[in-house]
């Protein structure tokens, strides 16, 4: 295999990247988004891992141990405050529209035109080695994949480099879909989907080496650790006996702790990127998962490499792609060759488009705004130089590192470069966090904060790369800088055993925090400042009340605000964004002075495109600012408070009124349910009464119609009233009773019963009529005294409405009625059974409702008041009892009711 | 002679009925439930069916309904005699073809007049 096969690899996977890209953008416009998933998030915050961890985590393992972890276990410790750090700024970047670091510090502090231009410096100095080790990383592993063990490192080879090509496909890659759209604020579809492809590529070909070498090679873990604890210097790696110190792993844990927030990669996937604030829920556990499946076959895979390539020249960089080589596999070794490529192509994608969107906006852009002519331009054209200068940076970016490759790094290892940069973007932390969580961080604090932190990283930190790579004098890190003791780079003041980055580390924090700190508190703010401040501090506060007030003031005319827009959205579209905004927020367009909430909405929408800095240059243009003082700041902050504290009263007040409409709701609807039960008692009452009358009525008629009818025949009709008026006034009782029952007005006068007495006497009294139709009574009562407290005439009312319902039903012939009585734990149980024709299943609970035959409409009850059951059930339920009704065994039903003892 | 059914569950109603009927010179049958008004209607067509709706197994609604739904026995006249008095039941009891609905309690000498009008009316 040579090298030609290598890049027609690689371009063939970039072709295929550009394809994933495209599906995305080609998925959104169908209104399917991709990358609105937390799952896509988090495996793009997995940018994390460039060829760095793919190569050099192997390296570093085969050098030093576990201690590659570390910059592993720092992010995941970090992963645990997203929610509260990450989310406040992806809150503030969608609210601000910002959408680079060094737009968000300059944003913070005053909309500062030169704090942009240094934090973009700074980034492009801290990163651009950081890149050109990824297109190193490429080289080497194009050449170890061709056969050859070392790239060739000389400018006169130019055209010839392999790199140079695939770094060129790589730069149309990021200006397609990096560049496009002239908002930058709009989030990148197509990229970060293929950033989160690229993460599942690059795992899944580590994890196949990995397997590979571990089970393919030798016998699984135990085999490897086994064969590596037989050799003593290998058997430090796995120990934490290495010569790490301890102040080098708490050093690189918190600087991988900021390097996963402030690397301008990290910046840009996991705050500009993100669409949803609740995707950060999810790669809070997600993505340090991740972190953990791509390490855990470092060591192995190191130890392996150190126990079968030890000696053969094969830097331990490139044990991962050289051992599946070695084996014999060449397709894993593609596969692999494809996974860091993958690594590698990631990082430069979105490291470069941060940058040079720092570049555009920050300096580029602000520059040439600043020239009238640029002004003046037409719409079109001003769209389009703003874009190229967005190309130009990116070309800028990638050429300075393919630059930097090609006459610098060679003298450098993977993993010292990346530290470097690390501790380099973890200088903006202080002046991040402190203007997130501290209202009284300056601008001037903030740039002296990162000035100083910078001045002090490059001399611990650049310096002493240089003279170890021959470029400056090394009498430097051993005598300090002019033979000053005090001032050499690798032991500053005179503090050594630290190991150069932790020693970097420290001291250019400890100077970065003291002077951002220091002068912040002896340094008065802006107007512009203090407000900025109190939006980020405080911006769960803001951008939850769409109205607060503006720290404005001065003339602008909208017709000029609006010719402004145009030239970057177009005059349609501007006029629209305007009139839409004063719409929702109801403010009038028709004086032809803007309101300052329209200068500040057109600034921010600018933003979005240009970067704050750079829109507010353009919006200074065409309004006349004045300048504003810092008591009206804070008396319109107040007077935001106010409005805010009286919006919260306000929706208090409206979510109570609407709680108590609710309550009234539901109380009236009660009162309906209540009147319609009333209504549907009384239309039953009436009814029932209706067919005694009738029959009355009917036989009263006939008897004095017709005097001459036969004696016996007007017997029948005569005691036909009085039956039908004696069922008419026990009608009226059960009513008037079951209304005492209803209402609780019937008391309960209880005294010792003897119950299974009561059963007796009970069954007495209906033994005539039971006698009547030939019913048999079998009364199984037992012996035994059965005491219950209760309303001795209420239960006998029970007990008698049973047992005459019983007789009631009872069949014609063959009737027997059965009783009986037990104890049962607490409560005494009494049942009642004939053996009629039962009642259906579905009707057992209906039956004890008061007319039940009035709900089932048309069909009734054989005989009846419709009363009896519902007034048992009433004394029953007074005495805390139960009945129901049950089927009986063979046919026929069984009424049971309970009485508590006690 | 015009054969008259009476259907009603009260028994004291039933026996009124039967009474004025049999002194108007009218053939009587009486029936205590659906089952066995339908029952009657089958074997021995009848003039006119005095008919109560409450009952416990067919109710008078569904043997209007059948009555008015069979060729052979759709000219019967159907009197509705009930203690429903809403006007969605009385109504009810039109629609499905009855030739008279009286609410209970009535005056039997205004039953007697309407039953006799009806009959003459064909």
């Amino acid at each position: 295999m040579n090298n030609g096969i290598a890049i027609v690899i690689a371009l063939l996977y970039l072709l295929f990247l550009f394809g994933v890209a495209y599906f995305a953008e080609y998925r959104l416009k169908k209104g399917k988004s991709l990358i609105n998933n937390p799952y896509v998030y988090a495996l793009s915050l997995a940018v994390y891992c460039t060829a760095w961890t793919y190569y050099g985590s192997v390296g570093l393992a085969a050098s030093h141990g576990i201690e590659f972890i570390a910059v592993y276990i720092g992010p995941t410790i970090m992963a645990a405050l997203f929610w509260p750090v990450l989310r406040k700024l992806v809150r503030i970047c969608r609210t601000q529209r910002i959408n680079s670091l060094a737009d968000f510090i300059s944003t913070r502090y005053g909309k500062n035109f030169s704090l942009a231009v240094v934090v973009t410096v700074l980034c492009v100095l801290g990163i651009i080695p950081y890149i050109s080790l990824q297109l190193k990383a490429i080289a080497t592993s194009i050449s170890v994949l061709g056969g050859n063990n070392s790239p060739e490192h000389n400018l006169s080879t130019f055209l010839q480099d392999d790199t140079f090509y695939i770094a060129g496909v790589i730069t149309l890659f990021i200006i397609l879909f990096g560049a496009r759209s002239i908002n930058v604020s709009d989030k990148h579809e197509g990229l970060v989907a293929a950033i989160a492809f690229e993460s599942i590529i690059k795992l899944v070909a580590f994890v196949a080496v990995g397997i590979f070498v571990t089970y393919g090679i030798f016998n699984g873990f135990s085999d490897i650790f086994n064969q590596a604890a037989e050799n003593e210097s290998l058997k430090k790696l796995f120990l934490l006996e290495s010569n790490t110190s301890y102040t080098t792993w708490f050093g690189m844990l918190l600087l991988s702790m900021l390097a996963i927030v402030f690397l301008p990669r990290q910046f840009q996937m996991g705050v500009v990127e993100n669409v949803n604030e609740n995707h950060l829920k999810k790669a809070i556990w997600l993505f340090p998962l991740y972190l953990l499946l791509i390490n855990i076959f470092v060591l192995p895979v190191a130890l392996a490499g150190k126990l079968l390539l030890n000696g053969s020249g094969v830097s331990p960089d490139t044990y991962v792609l050289a051992l599946p080589l070695m084996h014999g596999s060449k397709i894993l070794g593609i596969c692999t060759f494809i996974g860091g490529f993958s690594a590698a192509t990631s990082m430069i994608i979105v490291e470069t488009i941060a940058l040079s969107t720092m570049m555009a906006n920050n300096i580029a852009t602000p520059l040439l705004l600043s020239t009238q002519k640029f002004i003046a331009k037409e719409d079109r054209k001003l769209t389009r130089s703003i874009l190229t200068i967005r190309r130009v940076s990116i070309i800028l970016i990638i050429t300075l590192a393919f630059l930097y490759d090609k006459l610098v790094a060679q003298h450098f290892s993977l993993v010292s470069i990346g530290m470097v940069s690390f501790a380099a973007v973890a200088q903006f932390a202080p002046t991040v966090l402190g203007g997130i969580y501290w209202k009284s961080a300056s601008q001037k604090g903030a740039m002296a904060g990162i000035c100083s932190g910078f001045a002090i990283w490059f001399f611990t930190a650049v310096i002493p790369s240089m003279c170890s790579a021959g470029i400056l004098n090394s009498d430097i890190v051993v005598n300090g800088i002019f033979g000053i003791e005090w001032l050499n780079p690798v032991s500053l003041f005179g503090i050594s055993g630290m190991d150069m980055i932790t020693h970097c580390f420290f001291w250019s924090i400890l100077f970065n925090t003291i002077s951002f700190i220091a002068v912040s508190l002896y340094t008065s703010r802006s107007a512009q400042e203090t407000y900025q401040a109190e939006i980020f501090v405080d911006i769960f506060r803001h951008s939850n009340e769409t109205e607060y007030n503006v720290a404005w003031k001065g003339t602008a005319y909208i017709s000029d605000l609006s010719s402004l827009l145009s030239k970057f959205v177009g005059n349609e579209r501007s006029e629209r964004i305007i009139t839409g905004y004063a719409q929702k927020k109801k403010i009038s367009l028709a004086s032809k002075q803007a309101d300052p909430r329209i200068v500040a909405f057109v600034e921010k929408i600018l933003s979005g495109i240009i970067g704050s800095a750079s829109a507010r240059i353009m919006v200074s243009t065409v309004t006349k600012e004045e300048k504003i003082k810092i008591d009206e700041v804070i008396r319109i902050l107040r007077e935001s408070q106010q409005m805010i504290e009286l919006n919260k009263e306000l929706r208090r007040k409206s979510v109570e009124l609407q709680k108590a409409t609710e309550q009234l709701t539901a109380a009236n609807d009660q009162m309906r349910d209540l009147d319609i039960l009333k209504d549907e008692f009384l239309y039953t009452v009436t009814h029932e009464l209706r067919t005694p009358l009738t029959s009355i009525r009917a036989m009263a008629e006939i008897v004095y119609d017709n005097p001459a009818m036969e004696e016996e025949e007007k017997d029948l009709f005569l005691s036909g009233m009085i039956k039908e008026t004696e069922r008419l006034s026990h009608l009226i009782t059960q009513v008037l009773s079951l209304e005492k029952y209803e209402s609780g007005r019937q008391t309960l006068n209880k005294t010792a019963v003897m119950l299974n007495q009561l059963l007796s006497d009970t069954v007495s009294s209906v033994a005539t009529l039971a006698k009547e139709k030939h019913i048999e009574i079998k009364n199984n009562l037992p012996n035994s005294m059965f005491l219950v407290q209760c309303d001795e005439t209420l239960i006998q009312q029970v007990l008698y409405n049973l047992l005459t319902n019983a007789i009631k039903f009872s069949p014609a012939e063959n009737a027997v009625i059965k009783i009986g009585i037990y104890t049962n734990h607490d409560e005494l149980q009494v049942w009642i059974e004939d053996n009629g024709k039962g009642i259906p299943n579905d009707l057992h609970s209906l039956i004890f409702d008061k007319f039940f035959q009035a709900r089932s409409q048309t069909i009734k009850k054989p005989q009846g008041s419709g009363l009896g059951l519902a007034i048992s059930k009433k004394i029953v339920e007074m005495h805390h009892g139960k009945i129901w009704v049950e089927n009986a065994d063979v046919r026929g039903s069984r009424f049971i009711f309970t009485l508590p003892i006690s | 002679m015009e054969k008259i059914l009476v259907v009603d569950d009260d028994p004291y109603i039933l026996m009124s009925l039967e009474f004025l009927m049999k002194k108007e010179g009218f053939e009587v049958k009486v029936a205590r439930n659906g089952t066995e008004a339908l029952d009657i209607i089958n074997k021995d067509i009848p003039n006119l069916v005095l008919l109560d709706i409450m009952m416990p197994d067919v109710d008078g609604y569904a043997i209007c309904k059948y009555v008015k739904a069979s060729k052979k026995l759709q000219d019967i006249k159907i009197v509705f005699l009930s203690a429903k008095s809403k006007e969605s039941d009385i109504q009810k009891g039109y629609d499905l073809g009855a030739s008279l609905y009286i609410t209970k309690p009535f005056s039997t000498r205004e039953l007697m007049k309407k039953v006799k009008e009806i009959i003459s009316s064909g």
